[in-house]
Order: C-alpha cells, then sequence, then structure tokens
C-alpha cells in the first residue's frame, strides 16, 4: 500500500470539517425539500415530533414522502417496509460503489461513515475517490450537512404547515408526487428504462384494481425489477 | 400486519423505516467484504428502485383530478426541458394550484 494510497480515505476532523463546509450551498436545496416534508408530513397529519424523528433517523426524503402516500389510519407494515427498501435499495450499490476506499477504515468507522450515505455526497466523493483524490472527509463531512439541513427544513415545514387553512387549493397536496416524479424523470431514460417504467407501471395498477390495498407498490416494484434483470444493459 | 398511526404507532413506523434503511446503507459495503455483488443483481436493483416511484404514481395520475393531473405533467415537462428538480416540482404545484382555482 503506498503513500498516497492510504492518504485517500484518511478521515480527521480537518477534512471532515472542509466538506462539511463544501456542501452547504448545495444544502440550501435541501432546507427546500425538507420545508416540502415537514409541510407534507403536516398535511398528513403525522404529529411534529414523529416527523422531525422521522428526518433525524431515516434520512432518506423519496421514502419519507413514499410513506405519507401509503398513510392513512392505519398502515401496513410490510408493504411500508418493502416500499422504504426498494425505494433506499440504490444505497447497497452506493456502499458496493465505494468498498474500495471504504475497506481501509475500521468497521466502526466504515460503518459510522456510511451512516449518512446520500444521493449528493455519494456522487460527489465517488467522482473524487476516481480522479485519486481524497474524499472520505467529503463523504462524512458532506453528509452530516445535508443530514443537519435535510433536519432543519423539515421543522421549518413544520411550523409552516401548520398557519396554511387550505392546502389542496394552494396545490400542496401535490408536493409528493412532483417532488417523487422529478427524482424519476431526473434519472437515466433510455429504451430499456421505459420499457421497465411501463412493465412497472402495468403491473401496479393491476395489483391496485385487484390486489390487497398498498400491495400496488411491491407488485410494481418487482415486475420493473424483474424486467431490469432479464433485460441487462451491455456491461460497462 | 396494520397498525394504527395514532400515537405510539406513528414511532414503531417510524423505527420499522430507520432499520430498513439502515439496512440498505449497511448492506451494500457488509456484503462486499464478502463477495462482489454481480452484475444482474446491481441491474436488478436500479430497475427496482425507479420502478417503486412508477409504481406509486401511476394510480395518483389516474385517481386524481385534473388538476392533479395537470401538475404531474407540468413536472415532467420541466423536467424534461431544464432539469431542475426545484423548478420542476413548484410549476406543478403551481399548475394544480391555478387550475384549481379557475376551475374549482
Amino acid at each position: 500500500m503506498s503513500d498516497i494510497d492510504s492518504n485517500l480515505h484518511e478521515l480527521n476532523r480537518s477534512n471532515i470539517w472542509a466538506g462539511f463546509v463544501q456542501l452547504v450551498p448545495l444544502s440550501i436545496f435541501v432546507i427546500i425539500f425538507g420545508l416540502a416534508f415537514g409541510l407534507a408530513a403536516t398535511q398528513t397529519g403525522l404529529d411534529a415530533w414523529s416527523t422531525i424523528a422521522m428526518s433525524t433517523f431515516v434520512f432518506a426524503g423519496a421514502s419519507q414522502f413514499a410513506a405519507m402516500e401509503l398513510w392513512g389510519q392505519e398502515i401496513s407494515l410490510l408493504p411500508l417496509a418493502i416500499t422504504v427498501f426498494a425505494i433506499n435499495a440504490r444505497h447497497l450499490l452506493m456502499g458496493a460503489t465505494l468498498y474500495p476506499w471504504l475497506r481501509h477504515l475500521p468497521p466502526s468507522k466504515r460503518y459510522g461513515v456510511m451512516l449518512v450515505i446520500t444521493d449528493a455526497n455519494w456522487a460527489m466523493s465517488l467522482q473524487k475517490f476516481s480522479r485519486g483524490e481524497p474524499a472520505m472527509g467529503l463523504l462524512f463531512g458532506g453528509g452530516l450537512t445535508l443530514w443537519s439541513f435535510w433536519v432543519f427544513g423539515t421543522w421549518l415545514g413544520i411550523y409552516f404547515g401548520n398557519a396554511i387553512q387550505d392546502p389542496v387549493s394552494l396545490g400542496l397536496d401535490m408536493v409528493m408526487g412532483c417532488f417523487l416524479l422529478a427524482m424519476l424523470v431526473g434519472g437515466k431514460k433510455d429504451t430499456r428504462v421505459f420499457a421497465i417504467w411501463s412493465v412497472a407501471a402495468i403491473a401496479s395498477l393491476l395489483a391496485y384494481w385487484f390486489l390487497p390495498a398498498n400491495s400496488h407498490v411491491v407488485v410494481g416494484a418487482l415486475a420493473g425489477g424483474i424486467l431490469g434483470a432479464i433485460w441487462m444493459e451491455s456491461e460497462r | 400486519m396494520s397498525i394504527e398511526t395514532g400515537g405510539y404507532g406513528a414511532l414503531v413506523i417510524v423505527i420499522v423505516m430507520t432499520l430498513v434503511t439502515l439496512a440498505t446503507r449497511w448492506g451494500g459495503v457488509f456484503v462486499m467484504s464478502f463477495v462482489p455483488i454481480s452484475y444482474r443483481v446491481q441491474q436488478f436493483i436500479s430497475a427496482m428502485s425507479g420502478s417503486v416511484l412508477v409504481a406509486l404514481l401511476a394510480p395518483l395520475a389516474l385517481n386524481g383530478d385534473n388538476g392533479a393531473r395537470l401538475a404531474l405533467l407540468a413536472t415532467a415537462l420541466t423536467m424534461l426541458m431544464v432539469k431542475k428538480p426545484l423548478l420542476a416540482i413548484t410549476m406543478g404545484i403551481v399548475t394544480a394550484a391555478v387550475y384549481r382555482y379557475l376551475f374549482p
């Protein structure tokens, strides 16, 4: 192991702080998304403490919005757990792609860093690592920025959410749907992806009409995933 | 198994969501320390994480009022044209609000 290689994964107070500061500008947007979540959760009927707890411990926006979509008087735990897993399964890939650098850390730090992994800090640090630059501070410090701003935004959203009288007339019931759709359309798009989406849509609608409540999310996710495993992209 | 969302129910739901999400954050690294994740499994995971969003949205688009449908359309179009999520979401919400104001 050369010196350069061992520097790549170094994690200390100064590079964590540098990473924290580097992601502050981007995190302004995270506050707004957090605000939208706090607002949506308040409209859905969640109390303030549960909403804050969810943002603090789950820290995964799309899956939190999805949970609000499934919310009712009662909620079935298994479909909810599978939906959350399916949405957050991309974390598995993030961990796997970072493994070549994370493996140099002792397990406690390795899994500590992964507590705050999310799309933005993963993409930025993977890019840096691949160029041969150190990025462990960016990965962890940047993750802490995103996390703290997400929780702060959620708190703001709860505060404003309680002040709004008629959210539907303001279009605020569409925050969740529009958020999830923007995430979807922002990803990669080609013939294969459209085929996968079509199968997922048809499967979920069939399940929606003919199967028990809330199973449509799981059925659609699995149907699309299976097609993706059969019709694979040509490797690299 | 169903659970009431009031009182302690919400707490249980938050705990379940936390554990599942933690499993996804740690799982990739954990599995890789024993065996590399195969290409087919990677393809399954990435196809599934898009499909779950489609599956959530399909009934919403089908059952929503016209305001909701136009909102989703506006979000999709904005996202395709400028690739700015925040702007796309704002356009969707404004579209729903304007439509519902004009055609209550």
